[in-house]
């Protein structure tokens, strides 16, 4: 940053006049927020300033704590003509996003603190997002011996998952959420049953049926649920139930938080978006794992998100080349990537058919997940880090393959019109994303 | 020519409408003479250059798409698996590319994924006709059943026409499905549960579970393959049991009705989801849909390229 305070290397900002929306404070209010080498100083009306602090004005703009999304996959180490750290963390601040969780499945995978610890500095090199590293729960991904959730821990690790694979083992699971609760973390499990699964390429119903392609039952997803619902009550550990996608799934959730126990979920905008019949014409942007499925099974999700049984909103960002989606359906892989349009699905999917207010759906995406995480962030209190959004809520916008900052641009949503949009995104005190509303000073 | 009365490509009957079905069954129809000649040639598609690109085994499609591209006096060319550049790992929309530079005019593709066919035509020029693709459609085997049944009952609307067998992994099914509600037939679909695939009510179908029940109700079986692999996979225990519980035998088509015909795909299973002294029987039409395979490939070819429904009155190299 070219500016300084009081000639110091850190910079101050003002953001003037927006509509400030803070969950974690519960405020929703037309103020300025004042940052100060790094760190929210003052959220107010009318703060006065030095001369010579640089001042965004923003009204007419919503300015909320930086978005956080715990699931992402940013592909590096091994598959970095997919996706790197620098440019999932630069993608994740065009969506509004200042703390992104990267799930260990890359090439090697992330078992080990020396991984975790590659992770930790290609993102600092990359200086965008805040990338909190996920642990694998087991050695290699296979699904045997726990891995060294304490050193990973120490090395940065903010929860462990063997996302992309479920953790088969019951006992394996039982053994992780309890290992995992010395340290506090979650256990994120993909939930699925692959003998149920086996081979399936989309949700299992009648478009599956037409198509020919194999189907995924629902009960794939629900039964291990179910199953890590019951050993979270067994061993008291913190299971976070990864992109649920089925009716059943929400209503099993619902009951084990009626029994308060230590389960959290999260959803993504597609499965709160899209349906199965997105598959129609073998589109491998509508291949993903848990697949899309039925009306019924996304009303869910909705109503989910709307009563808390779904705690927050996380894109599962999966990034592929475009090869390997310009394939038959059966052979392309599973994914999408998200950071960049999750804010503007968001808004046009709960927001504006009124079904969740601006402030939950920031609480549902920012203040939320770093609670679920115990990441800093999510909040403007004064003190805090100053990771701040300022989106435009109601700019109508066309998702282009060109514009994505992802070095991928495997989407469902190109060429469909999202409302909402980060204009500016504000890491530690820096401008690290500008859509043009921080202009130089004159 | 006028313009081409069924589009570029034939994917599957989900897409053709009743109208462009019956145009393709009376085409081939009026082709069905042709193999009858002593000189089985007409001169409709020559010039013409056909791929016939099989990247699954195939005898009794592929020699009958072949027969058909010859009958018509295109110039073909065949390309399975085993001798093409896929198996050193090119992808199908790298053989797609190269098909389009050699300036061929049609593609017949059989293929094991389930859209393939679809996949293809969208990225060349050239027709693409489906033999084929995974468990979706085989529209070409659905319009020889239709063909074969027109022949025998003089119509398609009313008739009751069950399909018997593996229908979960039945691309024939799927086609047959689309054509016979099309045209206005009442379909059965019967099988075990776990070779039944979910929400087939929803398209128009009734579904059966008992083999007995639905012979006793039809005026047409479609008898489908049990390839041995599904009971490897667990989908039923034996082959043995099968036969007990859905084979179509003599004693089961004794208590059907009089004139219950019986068709089959093919290959057949002699002993297992039919029975020899069935298969062989004079209720059986499966040499028959063979016969018309080659009349309604030949009409599909033919109006893929454009041409009229009164293909007759072109000149004949042997008129």
């Amino acid at each position: 940053m070219a500016e300084s305070a009081g000639g110091r290397s850190m910079s101050a900002v003002l953001i003037a006049g927006g509509r400030v929306i803070d969950p974690s404070r519960n405020t929703d209010d037309l103020a300025d927020v004042y940052v100060v080498d790094g760190r929210i100083e003052a959220v107010g009306r009318n703060i006065a300033v030095a001369e010579g602090v640089r001042r965004v004005d923003v009204a007419g703009k919503v300015v909320a704590p930086g978005l956080i999304d715990v699931h992402v996959h940013l592909r590096e180490p091994g598959q970095e003509h997919m996706e790197t750290i620098a440019t999932g963390a630069m993608a994740a601040v065009a969506g509004g996003f200042t703390g992104i969780c990267a799930m260990p499945n890359t090439d090697p995978v992330i078992d080990n603190q020396a991984a975790v610890g590659f992770v930790v500095r290609q993102a600092i090199r990359a200086g965008k997002a805040r990338v909190y590293p996920i642990g694998c729960v087991s050695l290699g991904q296979n699904g045997q011996h726990l891995a060294e959730f304490g050193e990973m821990v120490a090395a940065g690790a903010v929860a462990v998952s063997d996302d992309g694979k479920p953790v088969v083992s019951s006992q394996l699971m039982r053994t992780a959420l309890e290992y995992a609760r010395i340290f506090g973390i979650p256990v994120a499990d993909h939930c699925e049953d692959p003998t149920l699964s086996h081979c399936g390429v989309m949700h299992e119903g009648l478009v599956a049926t037409r198509l020919g392609l194999k189907g995924i039952p629902s009960a794939a997803e629900e039964i291990m649920v179910a199953r890590d619902i019951i050993l979270a009550e067994l061993t008291g550990g913190h299971v976070h139930l990864c992109h649920m996608s089925t009716k059943g799934s929400v209503e099993l959730i619902r009951r084990a938080k009626e029994r308060h126990l230590n389960v959290t979920a999260e959803a993504t905008p597609h499965h709160f978006s899209m349906t199965h019949e997105r598959c129609e014409g073998y589109d491998t942007n509508a291949k993903m794992n848990p697949p899309l499925r039925e009306a019924a099974d996304r009303e869910a999700i909705r109503h989910g998100l709307r009563d808390g049984t779904i705690d927050c909103i996380a894109t599962d960002h999966a990034p592929h080349h475009y090869d390997t989606k310009q394939r038959e359906f059966d052979e392309a892989p599973n994914g999408i990537v998200g950071l960049e349009t999750a804010l503007g699905v968001g808004i046009r999917e709960l927001v504006e058919p009124g079904l969740v207010t601006l402030p939950d759906l920031i609480a549902r995406m920012s203040t939320i997940p770093a609670r679920v995480f115990h990441l800093e962030g999510g909040t403007l209190a004064v003190g805090a880090p100053a990771d701040v959004v300022v989106i435009d809520p109601g700019r109508r916008w066309t998702v282009r393959a060109n514009d994505l900052h992802s070095k991928s641009a495997n989407s469902p949503y190109l060429g469909e019109t999202l409302t909402g949009q980060a204009d500016l995104t504000v890491v530690a005190g820096r401008i690290v994303f500008d859509r043009g509303v921080a202009k130089p000073d004159a | 020519m006028t313009a081409a009365p069924l589009g570029k490509d034939l994917v599957g009957l989900e897409e053709l409408s009743a109208s462009q079905i019956t145009l393709i069954l009376d085409t081939a129809e009026a082709f069905k003479e042709v193999s009858e000649r002593p000189i089985k040639k007409v001169p409709a598609l020559r010039g013409k250059t056909i791929v016939n690109l099989f990247f699954e085994a195939s005898t009794r499609t592929r020699i009958s798409f072949e027969f058909a591209e010859k009958r018509l006096s295109a110039d073909t060319v065949n390309v399975a698996t085993q001798s093409s550049s896929v198996s050193k790992g090119e992808t199908l929309v790298d053989t797609a590319r190269n098909l389009e530079a050699m300036r061929i005019d049609m593609v017949v593709i059989r293929h094991p994924a389930s859209g393939a066919a679809r996949f293809l035509g969208e990225r060349i020029r050239s027709n693409v006709i489906n033999a084929g693709d995974g468990k979706h459609e085989h529209p070409t085997q659905a319009l020889l059943d239709l063909l074969t049944l027109r022949d025998r009952f003089g119509r398609i609307e009313g008739l009751k026409v069950a399909i018997c067998g593996d229908v979960l992994h039945s691309r024939v099914a799927r086609s047959n499905i689309w054509g016979l509600l099309k045209l206005g037939a009442h379909v059965v679909v019967c099988g075990p549960p776990t070779l039944l695939p979910k929400g087939l009510e929803a398209l128009g179908v009734t579904v059966m579970h008992r083999i007995d029940e639905a012979m006793q109700w039809a005026d047409a079986i479609n008898v489908l393959r049990l390839q041995l692999e599904r009971m490897e996979s667990g989908f039923v225990p034996s082959l043995r049991e099968y036969n007990r519980i859905f084979g179509v035998t003599r004693e089961r088509l004794a208590r059907a009705k009089r004139d219950l015909v019986i068709m089959h795909p093919g290959p057949i299973n002699r002993g297992v989801e039919i029975d020899s002294d069935v298969a062989d029987g004079s209720q059986s039409l499966i040499l028959p849909q063979v016969t018309n395979g080659v009349a309604v490939r030949m009409a599909v070819l033919y109006l893929l390229a454009g041409g009229a429904p009164e293909w007759r009155n072109q000149p004949a190299d042997d008129r």
